[in-house]
């Protein structure tokens, strides 16, 4: 009760004619992440259901974190791995390198993001909107350990502007934030997004790991199909997660936990999510025929950011189709879509994000059409 | 044989402190207030000066842009006060109650040698046709245009809502007569819940009786007609509660105007709650007389808490007024980081709380908050899970805030009323104000259309 007690003392300045008004979003932020609003309603229904945005964004970085943990367990497990170490080191070793690997990284994704809807939130008079918790999160666990800091600072401030905020906020843009990061780095610094050379971290960290060899590579065994080379990871280890590949989309396990949580809370939709695999096994199945993809369909599943994608990135309920039929459409569209890119594109060994790029891009077509049937027989109704 | 139509969607919410069913009766106030507002869609004019003494029946006020639409005094006595707001718009015509009531007569008729256009000039006559409302707009209608239909619903199944079948006891001879004038201007439909028995209402002559299983919504006429009888531009479908069927039947039995109803006092902050013989106009004041817990911090709600409107001891019951509730305000309520914690007294459709393991029994107790800030549409299929109607929800709600009226016909807002998105704002994680947005779209359709 002092804090709210004092919150309630320091609320005067913040408000309009205060001297800290510059920073009432902030304030407002802060106490609403505190305190539940206490405002009653004034016109409408009296009673209100205790689900709001915050909730959902909490339970979907929530769903998020196994990834995220395991994520940095297997940062530092490439480490030692390719260095050789591994015998020799304990778990808790391999986690902290991990951890201080990844770090900085969400940090400077929250920083920037935050820093950035905080200001246009000021400078528009709203309350701050809960999206970028989600967003912030998912970022760094889609791209390379070794993505410099700058780059992702950049990526970031890039994708909230222009993905987000000209669109005026979260709920009204049409592409989803971390795929329009990941798209930025991906075109702007192909170098440091694909290839061997990126996937494990190569330096130690305040004593921990291990300083790997100059030019050290470690293809992901994605590009090592695209290569032509079949790869030698073993399923356990695609399923387990433990193969290079970016930070938080390796491991099925932790993304299967995550996508548990997402289903349950009702917060995902079953329908897309679902589809999206569906697609995905129907094309891989297509392709295995033709005999132009050299593995199994499970394994185009678990591979790469399949799994990651389908489970986070292409249900998010803003840029993904709104209707329940459009649901099936769109999912099975991305499924199709990324495991195309990924056999017929040879410049590309990864199809998940444009295919959700595209997704994104045809979720408002997929539901005109079926919102259309609707309007047809109502227009149809009046003809008869 | 009746028709049943099941209905899957929608959400009953388990209230704490529903009314028993026994009758208290009040006696009859000393002042009345007979409230414009309680008729959407109504622009009054008074046809009385205070001090003017009139019967029941007597027109207080009629319809700016009808006037052959007249609204009848409840009670006979003097005009005391036009109590008037912001730029003169009328408020409320109090009349001061006379100790002996005089009736302004209207003579018994024979309904058989009655046409439609008879029945209609006599609710005219009475001051009763204003209480019959309308889709579209759900507005209270106008004698120019001729109905499709008419759609009465005798299942209130919102929360806290008074049950009718209570107010159907020693009612049930006007309530057919009422029955019986309507059906000679329209095709009159009654809907009713699986669980309504009394015989007045699964016999009713006269009408097509239909029984709409399903949870709430299914009670609001809206979703009734558009599982029964789709509306399309153009027409007029009346939509008539139960009650106002009562005092038609009364019209036409005694030849006089009698707006006594049975109005349930219900909610958490109730001492007993309970329904009350009472009548149109009488003031909260006598209705909630030592009935509530605590003064400070509880919200008094005209109608029940999805759709009834913020309100207060000095109000009148309204024309449509069927239960008076009384919640917690919840302004003095602070709920630590909402955003995790578990929050088990709180009530939610989502599994991120644990409303689903404490079972269908056990009844909350919610107060006023709106426990959010508001937010552009996020979730999708929110809307849909509880509205048991043909309409995409979240298409004809950005329709209507876009402005664009060719969208909105299409997607069907002539089908809706606000009443029917009021468990879709209740259940709307980004806290938008749906009720009052459809109700600013009608009203601007029916300006442009006009």
């Amino acid at each position: 009760m002092n804090l709210r007690n004092y919150l309630n003392k320091i609320k005067p300045n913040f408000q309009e004619g205060g001297k800290l008004h510059a920073f009432e979003s902030i304030f407002d932020g802060f106490e609403t992440f505190l305190y539940v609003p206490n405002r009653t309603s004034t016109s409408g229904v009296n009673i209100h259901d205790a689900i709001d945005s915050k909730r959902i964004m909490s339970m979907v970085v929530i769903a998020l974190l196994p990834a995220m943990l395991f994520g940095m367990y297997n940062v530092g497990y490439q480490n030692y791995l390719a260095a050789g170490t591994l015998a020799t080191a304990s778990l808790f070793e391999v986690f902290l390198f991990g951890f201080l690997a990844v770090l900085p990284k969400i940090l400077v994704s929250y920083i920037v993001g935050l820093g950035i809807e905080f200001a246009w939130a000021q400078w528009k008079h709203e309350e701050i909107q809960e999206g970028y918790l989600v967003s912030g999160i998912i970022i760094p666990l889609i791209i390379p350990v070794t993505t410099p800091l700058w780059m992702l600072a950049l990526a970031c401030a890039f994708a909230v502007i222009f993905c987000k905020e000209i669109f005026g906020g979260t709920g009204m843009n049409i592409f989803n934030v971390a795929v329009g990061a990941r798209m930025f780095l991906f075109f702007s610094y192909s170098s440091k997004m694909t290839g061997d050379a990126v996937w494990v971290a190569q330096e130690s960290i305040l004593g921990l790991g291990n300083n790997l060899p100059d030019g050290f590579t470690m293809a992901t065994p994605l590009s090592q199909i695209g290569q032509g080379i079949l790869p030698n990871t073993s399923i356990y280890n695609m399923v387990t997660g433990l193969i290079p590949g970016s930070i938080g989309e390796t491991s099925v396990i932790a993304i299967g936990i995550g996508a548990f949580i997402l289903l349950w809370t009702g917060i995902a939709s079953w329908k897309t999510m679902s589809s999206v695999f569906f697609g995905g096994v129907v094309m891989a199945l297509i392709f295995k025929t033709l005999g132009m993809t050299p593995i199994a369909w499970y394994e185009h599943l678990i591979l790469g950011g399949f799994c990651f994608g389908a489970v986070f990135m292409a249900t998010d309920p803003v840029t993904s189709a709104r209707t329940e039929t459009g649901k099936y459409i769109y999912g099975f569209m991305i499924g199709a879509m990324a495991i195309i890119v990924r056999v017929m594109n040879p410049g590309y060994p990864e199809g998940m994000m444009l295919a959700i790029f595209f997704g994104n891009m045809f979720a408002p077509l997929i539901d005109y059409c079926v919102v259309n049937q609707n309007v047809s027989r109502r227009v149809n109704r009046l003809k008869k | 044989m009746v028709n049943v139509v099941k209905l899957r969607k929608g959400l009953n919410i388990n209230l704490k402190g529903k009314a028993i069913q026994k009758k208290v009766t009040i006696e009859l106030p000393s002042e009345i207030g007979l409230v414009p507002a309680a008729f959407e869609g109504v622009v009054p004019k008074v046809v009385v000066n205070e001090g003017d003494s009139v019967k029941v029946g007597d027109a207080l006020f009629v319809n700016k842009a009808f006037p052959e639409i007249k609204f009848a005094s409840p009670v006979s006595g003097k005009v005391t006060k036009v109590v008037r707001g912001d730029r003169r718009k009328v408020l409320c015509v109090k009349v001061q109650v006379a100790n002996e009531q005089q009736y302004v007569d209207f003579g018994i008729k024979d309904l058989s040698k009655l046409n439609g256009e008879d029945v209609k000039r006599d609710l005219l006559d009475a001051g009763l046709f204003g209480y019959i409302n309308q889709l579209p707009y759900a507005i209270s209608t106008n004698p120019k245009v001729h109905p499709e239909a008419i759609f009465v619903s005798a299942l209130r199944d919102m929360p806290l809502a008074s049950d009718f079948e209570v107010e159907l006891e020693g009612n049930e001879e006007a309530f057919q007569v009422g029955l019986s004038a309507l059906s000679k201007i329209a095709k009159v439909h009654l809907g009713i819940g699986p669980n309504q028995s009394n015989r007045s209402l699964t016999e009713a002559a006269d009408v097509e009786v239909t029984i709409y299983d399903g949870p709430c919504p299914a009670g609001n006429v809206g979703v009734q007609i558009n599982h029964t009888r789709p509306i399309t531009k153009g027409e007029v479908i009346w939509t008539i509660d139960p009650t106002t069927v009562i005092f038609i039947g009364r019209l036409f039995l005694t030849g006089k105007v009698d707006l006594r109803k049975v109005v349930a006092v219900a909610g958490s902050e109730v001492n007993n709650p309970c329904y009350v013989n009472t009548i149109v106009g009488a003031p909260f004041s006598a209705l909630l007389k030592g009935q509530i817990k605590e003064t400070a911090h509880v919200r008094i709600i005209n109608g029940n808490p999805l759709v009834g409107h913020k309100s207060c001891m000095t109000d009148y019951i309204g024309g449509h007024t069927s239960e008076v509730t009384v919640i917690p305000e919840g302004d003095d309520v602070n709920e630590m980081l909402g955003w995790i914690s578990p929050r088990l007294s709180n009530f939610s459709v989502s599994h991120s709380y644990f409303t689903w393991l404490l079972g269908k029994k056990k009844e909350y107790c919610l107060d006023a908050r709106i426990k959010g800030g508001e937010r552009h549409m996020i979730m999708s299929g929110e809307y849909d899970k509880v509205l048991p109607m043909d309409i995409y929800a979240e298409y004809l709600i950005k329709a209507i805030i876009a402005g664009n009226i060719d969208r909105q016909e299409q997607l069907g807002i002539y089908e809706v009323s606000p009443e029917d998105f009021a468990l879709a704002e209740f259940v709307d994680s980004s806290k938008m104000p749906l009720q009052k947005i459809v109700r600013d779209g009608l009203n601007t359709l029916r300006k442009e259309n006009a």
